[in-house]
């Protein structure tokens, strides 16, 4: 028995969100202040310029609207994003559907703590004025979207290596400069 | 902490994101940035910069991009400072590259090199900043240019680098698994790894390559089991601790794959049960990882082969998720439930009451994964509360995403437990009349295959009386508006096919409302072909039955409109319509069948009735056709169209190209012919002098005309013709549900139908005599029978028995009376949103107590302001910082009184935190007095921003 179909209507409206980094753990990590206002950003996943505007925008329309007592996951585009707010910074996480939920909410935590152990007392200036450092630590947290290291005292002690090789070469020039300075008078 | 508070940066660089920090808006912010943009454009293409300065320019790059602006005017820079012998620098133009430069980026193939050369470097620091970026520079092209060296370092003597190499595989893994998969060894070798850190970097490349291909690595079972016993048992070192569990990432990461080993595997299954118990039995539940553990466990136990005793541990484990005040914890044990379910269908009915509270809860989070549990349970007993609820659900939310979703589950419920043809009938029209243009057009299909086809069972009273139901409904919807395009088609076959069928409503009513439609949706042209082919059909049955019928008037100026129509297909279908209308009974009875929708149409491939013609015109001197794929020149077409056909379903323009014109073919009838998705052959046909009633040849090239043909021929049909085969009850794109839910269903069904009622009444009889808000624990309870049925005996317990049952009676009574709205509950449920909570504190009550502190950063905030009296902008801005700070607070006046809501409540622990945390207002202080000195000062724009995050 046949019904011939009958319809080659429209592209199905909804194309999936179908990417090819399906097994990275963590896609993106956003950190939103109160006001909306973004004060970090790493893609893991590949997104354009125009689609990171429309996320951060989606989501921070979605997050800093929920009340206090709910979940801290978001379902949002056939993903989840976890989110976790400190003081007046909201700490994002996105992640595929199946994954653990609250797992993700301690690799936030770790991350605060690191950030905190780094900064001492870590507040949302420190991060607003070294963006840059905020970076590095989570580049020795994550790697390629996935949790890389669970000792915190593993990752505080390589910063803290970098830091001194950087301190030490900022006092070389100085000392170059100074020399120049000296020879040039 | 040596680097602290030394902001690094010029003056220029900390102005700009003071500014920024200080827009009022986001296009005020826009404006800085592109005046910053400006400057930097200028400036960075000076000569001879000097690196500090180069560096600082990067760094401010990097903001902008961050911001949400293009750099890429920069990204050279970065590219070349990666390329410098400072560490310094070289580490700031890495950090840059893998912030500006997807994979696929033009200039990553001028980083290659560095990153070959660093690579080899002796400093480790160096080699670490190499390994981050090629996890995400390198792709597929470049991945031979340092994999070799990559797995060198698999065996460099820092720990930090083999782990950084571990993840480097991983990602090329990911990307190009051909260009790995002859070092896959390497990575069961650094399983034994000294290190824990490189050992659990590990996990992630195994985990990904034993979910490729399970049987390779059911040796490892042994091995990753005894490693998780040793994490369990706290044999790694204590730095791995977290908040004093040990590892758990790593423990996380090996119950998954465990779970992956031991799924189908009884023996690889066996070994892991006493580790699993084990672990359960010590896992943390006050501490949120402990949580994420045991959930992770509940996740490895409903996916290996079961055990009786785990299985119970873990409904336990479950219960205590749902029974928490938290709504993460809810949530997981919902997500755990609709894992458990599929193996022991039995324990969702202890927690019904749980699951309809979390369906009613106010958080839409929750209210989605319930229903996402539903969706599991679903079985023919209870499809019809359960797909009422996701409907109103549906109506309720914008999301489209989810609109689309909940539709398409509805529509999968139904067709595959529905009650009654009614019923379903009723489903689908709402749901498309609410979710009509996100369905999927096979959707639309479907539904008017059942209503041709019916139940397939020789029934026909039965399948006219589904017709007739459905031709009702849509005489009843079909003049609303707004009606989906989709919606709208589906009304329009069903009518002019079935509408006149059993003589309850007359042609020229059907045809009026066909006007109608056709009238109201004038911009729809899809929509309007339907009306047209309806009216068509309409009126051959009417002629083709001898009754007489004429015209009606606003049909006859609808075939004008159309007859000139800038559509060229609305236009072939009037003319087609009026061409028909001259004809004799017999031609139409020919051309439109009555009822004649599901009967085969056999297809003459060969074309047999056209070899006379073919002859004669060889006779006179014509050249033979060739067949495409011998021609010479054009392009190979026929694998395109076969590429086409399959897609073909979603769209009707061709998009490969015509073919080359040939001169023979003009002349000829086959090639015309041989052209599947060609419209023209109705028309030649109608019009061909060689077509006579008399000669009624095969009914091929009318077959178009009874179908609304927009396109469809015969490899079409054939291909189409599989598909159809099969009965719409049974799901052609639900997989793993239907086995679980069937699993299910058989197990419980049975008494089911037959008790639920009586369920109902035997648990009204007792209540009745109860105090009056028992009422609204009986809608609750009732709901719980008809999504869960067959409990009756156990609920039944539960309410009379304990306290246990009555708390939560007492409990939910607050949900409001009419249960069967869900939107009416919500609002009376969502209430006073509690005053906002500043410290997210939400969530203190268990699982988190053990790290968040409850500190008011705001107490914190009032005493550095206090020791800060003489600085006088500070003390200036002290109420305006208040009030802005309560401002967002919706119960403003009494906030303002109170200052600090929480005030009794907190002392004491603040108390506890100022000696632990002793730095932080001292921190806090140099912190503020470092930015007042390089003249930020921040003001009440944001107050929060020296609250110390860990609070």
């Amino acid at each position: 028995m046949v019904v011939v179909q009958l319809f080659y209507l429209h592209l199905s409206l909804i194309t999936m969100w179908i990417r090819l980094y399906f097994m990275l753990q963590i896609h993106f990590v956003l950190l939103i202040s109160r006001q909306g206002k973004v004060r970090l950003t790493k893609w893991y996943s590949p997104y354009s310029q125009k689609e990171r505007s429309k996320v951060i925008r989606e989501l921070s329309g979605m997050i800093l609207s929920r009340g206090p007592k709910l979940c801290n996951f978001v379902e949002w585009r056939g993903f989840k994003v976890v989110y976790k707010r400190y003081a007046s910074l909201y700490f994002c996480m996105c992640i595929n559907q199946e994954d653990n939920e609250l797992e993700v909410l301690e690799v936030i935590h770790h991350y605060v703590e690191i950030l905190d152990r780094y900064f001492g007392s870590v507040c949302e200036l420190d991060l607003i004025f070294n963006f840059h450092k905020a970076y590095y630590i989570l580049d020795e947290v994550l790697i390629a979207g996935e949790l890389q290291e669970s000792s915190k005292k593993t990752v505080a002690r390589l910063v803290a290596t970098q830091d001194s090789l950087v301190d030490a070469a900022k006092e070389e020039a100085n000392s170059i400069s100074n020399i120049i300075a000296q020879a040039t008078k | 902490m040596g680097s602290q508070g030394g902001f690094g940066q010029s003056k220029e660089f900390l102005d700009l994101v003071k500014s920024i920090g200080e827009a009022r808006s986001k296009s005020e912010e826009d404006r800085i940035v592109l005046r910053e943009i400006e400057t930097l454009k200028r400036r960075i293409n000076e000569p001879d910069i000097p690196k500090r300065k180069m560096k600082e320019y990067i760094i401010r790059l990097v903001y902008i991009e961050m911001l949400g602006h293009d750099a890429s005017f920069g990204y050279i820079h970065a590219v070349k400072m990666t390329h410098d012998d400072s560490l310094l620098l070289k580490r700031t133009g890495y950090l840059a590259v893998t912030l500006f430069l997807n994979e696929d980026h033009d200039l990553i193939i001028l980083i290659v090199n560095t990153i070959q050369k660093d690579l080899k470097s002796d400093n480790y620091l160096v080699v670490s900043a190499a390994l981050n970026a090629c996890c995400k520079l390198i792709n597929e092209e470049t991945i031979p240019a340092v994999i070799q060296q990559v797995v060198e370092l698999l065996g460099h003597p820092k720990e930090g680098v083999r782990k950084k190499a571990v993840m480097a595989l991983h990602s090329f893994h990911q990307r190009s698994p051909s260009s790995v998969n002859h070092l896959i060894s390497n990575f069961r070798k650094r399983l034994s790894d000294n290190d824990p850190g490189v050992m659990g970097a590990t996990l992630f490349p195994l985990y990904d390559l034993i979910t490729i291909d399970v049987n390779s690595y059911k040796d490892l079972v042994a091995s990753f089991v005894n490693i998780l016993k040793q994490v369990a048992e706290r044999r790694l070192p204590k730095t791995y601790d977290y908040h004093q569990t040990p590892a758990p990432f790593i423990q996380i990461k090996l119950l998954k794959i465990l779970s992956l080993l031991g799924s189908g595997d009884k023996k690889s299954s066996e070994q892991m049960y006493t580790v699993i118990g084990d672990i359960m039995r010590k896992s943390d539940t006050s501490s949120n990882i402990g949580n994420a553990i045991l959930y992770e466990c509940i996740c490895c136990i409903s996916s290996i082969q079961p055990s009786p005793k785990l299985l119970e541990t873990a409904a336990d484990a479950i219960a205590n998720f749902l029974k928490s005040d938290s709504h993460n914890l809810k949530y997981m044990g919902i997500d755990a439930l609709g894992r458990l379910i599929r193996i022991s269908p039995d324990i969702a009915e202890q927690h019904q009451l749980a699951v309809i509270d979390c369906l009613e809860d106010p958080d839409d989070t929750l209210k989605r994964k319930t229903f996402e549990l539903l969706y599991k349970m679903t079985k023919s007993s209870n499809v019809e509360v359960i797909v009422d609820r996701m409907i109103d659900y549906m109506i309720s939310i914008n999301d489209n995403h989810y609109k689309t979703e909940t539709a398409s589950r509805c529509v999968e419920l139904a067709e595959q437990f529905a009650p009654s043809n009614h019923w379903f009938i009723q489903t689908m029209n709402k749901v498309f009349q609410h979710a009509g243009d996100l369905v999927n057009p096979k959707v639309a299909h479907n539904l008017m295959r059942l209503i041709a086809e019916g139940f397939g069972e020789d029934d026909d009273t039965a399948d006219s009386q589904l017709r007739l139901s459905a031709v009702e409904s849509y005489l009843k919807i079909v003049d609303e508006p707004k009606l989906p395009s989709a919606f709208l088609q589906v009304i329009c076959w069903v009518l002019g096919e079935y509408g006149t069928a059993d003589g309850k409503y007359s042609a020229s009513y059907i045809s009026g409302k066909l006007c109608d439609v056709a009238e109201a949706h004038s911009s729809d042209d899809i929509v309007k072909g339907y009306a047209v082919t309806a009216l068509m059909k309409v009126y051959c049955f009417e002629k083709a039955a001898g009754r007489k019928m004429s015209l009606l008037p606003e049909c006859q100026s609808l075939l004008d409109e159309l007859s000139a129509s800038h559509s060229s297909d609305l236009q072939q279908r009037a003319y087609e319509f009026r061409a028909v209308l001259d004809l004799d009974v017999n031609a139409i009875e020919n051309i439109m069948p009555l009822d004649a929708s599901c009967e085969d149409i056999e297809i003459d491939k060969s074309l047999s009735f056209l070899n006379d013609y073919v002859q004669k015109s060889f006779e006179q001197g014509a050249e033979p056709y060739i067949p495409e794929n011998e021609r010479s020149g054009t392009l190979n077409i026929s694998s395109i169209r076969n590429h086409n056909s399959y897609e073909h379903s979603t769209h009707s323009l061709r998009f490969e190209a015509y073919d080359v014109p040939k001169p023979v073919v003009p002349t000829k009838l086959p090639p015309a012919v041989a052209y599947p998705t060609d419209l023209v052959p109705v028309t030649v046909n109608v019009t061909e002098p060689s077509y006579q009633p008399s000669s009624v040849q095969p009914t091929w090239p009318l077959v178009p005309v009874s179908d609304a043909g927009s396109g469809s021929g015969s490899t079409e049909l054939k291909l189409r013709l599989d598909g159809v085969q099969k009965k719409w009850g049974k799901p052609t794109y639900s997989s793993g549900a239907s086995s679980s839910t069937s699993n299910f269903e058989s197990h419980t069904t049975m008494d089911n139908g037959a008790r639920q009622p009586d369920t109902v009444m035997s648990k009204s009889l007792p209540r009745e005599s109860k105090q009056s808000h028992a009422e609204v624990s009986e809608e609750k309870q009732k709901l719980a029978a008809s999504l869960f049925g067959g409990a009756t005996s156990r609920s039944e317990r539960k309410q009379s028995g304990g306290a246990a049952g009555h708390s939560k009676v007492s409990r939910t009574t607050n949900h409001g009376e009419d249960k069967v709205r869900p939107a009416t509950v919500t609002v009376t449920t969502a209430v006073q949103p509690p005053p906002p909570d500043l410290l997210d504190l939400g969530e203190s009550a268990g699982d988190t107590s053990s790290y968040s502190s409850t500190v008011d950063p705001f107490q914190q905030l009032e005493g550095l302001l206090d020791l800060n009296q003489d600085n006088a902008a500070a003390t200036s801005n002290a109420p305006d910082l208040m009030s802005s700070l309560y401002s967002d607070a919706d119960t403003n006046g009494s906030l303002n009184q109170n200052p600090n809501p929480m005030n009794g409540s907190v002392n004491p622990s603040k108390k506890t935190a100022s000696l632990t945390k002793g730095p932080s207002l001292k921190d806090a202080l140099d912190k503020d007095a470092l930015v007042r000195q390089m003249g930020v000062n921040p003001t009440s724009q944001n107050p929060n921003l020296f609250s110390d995050l860990l609070g």
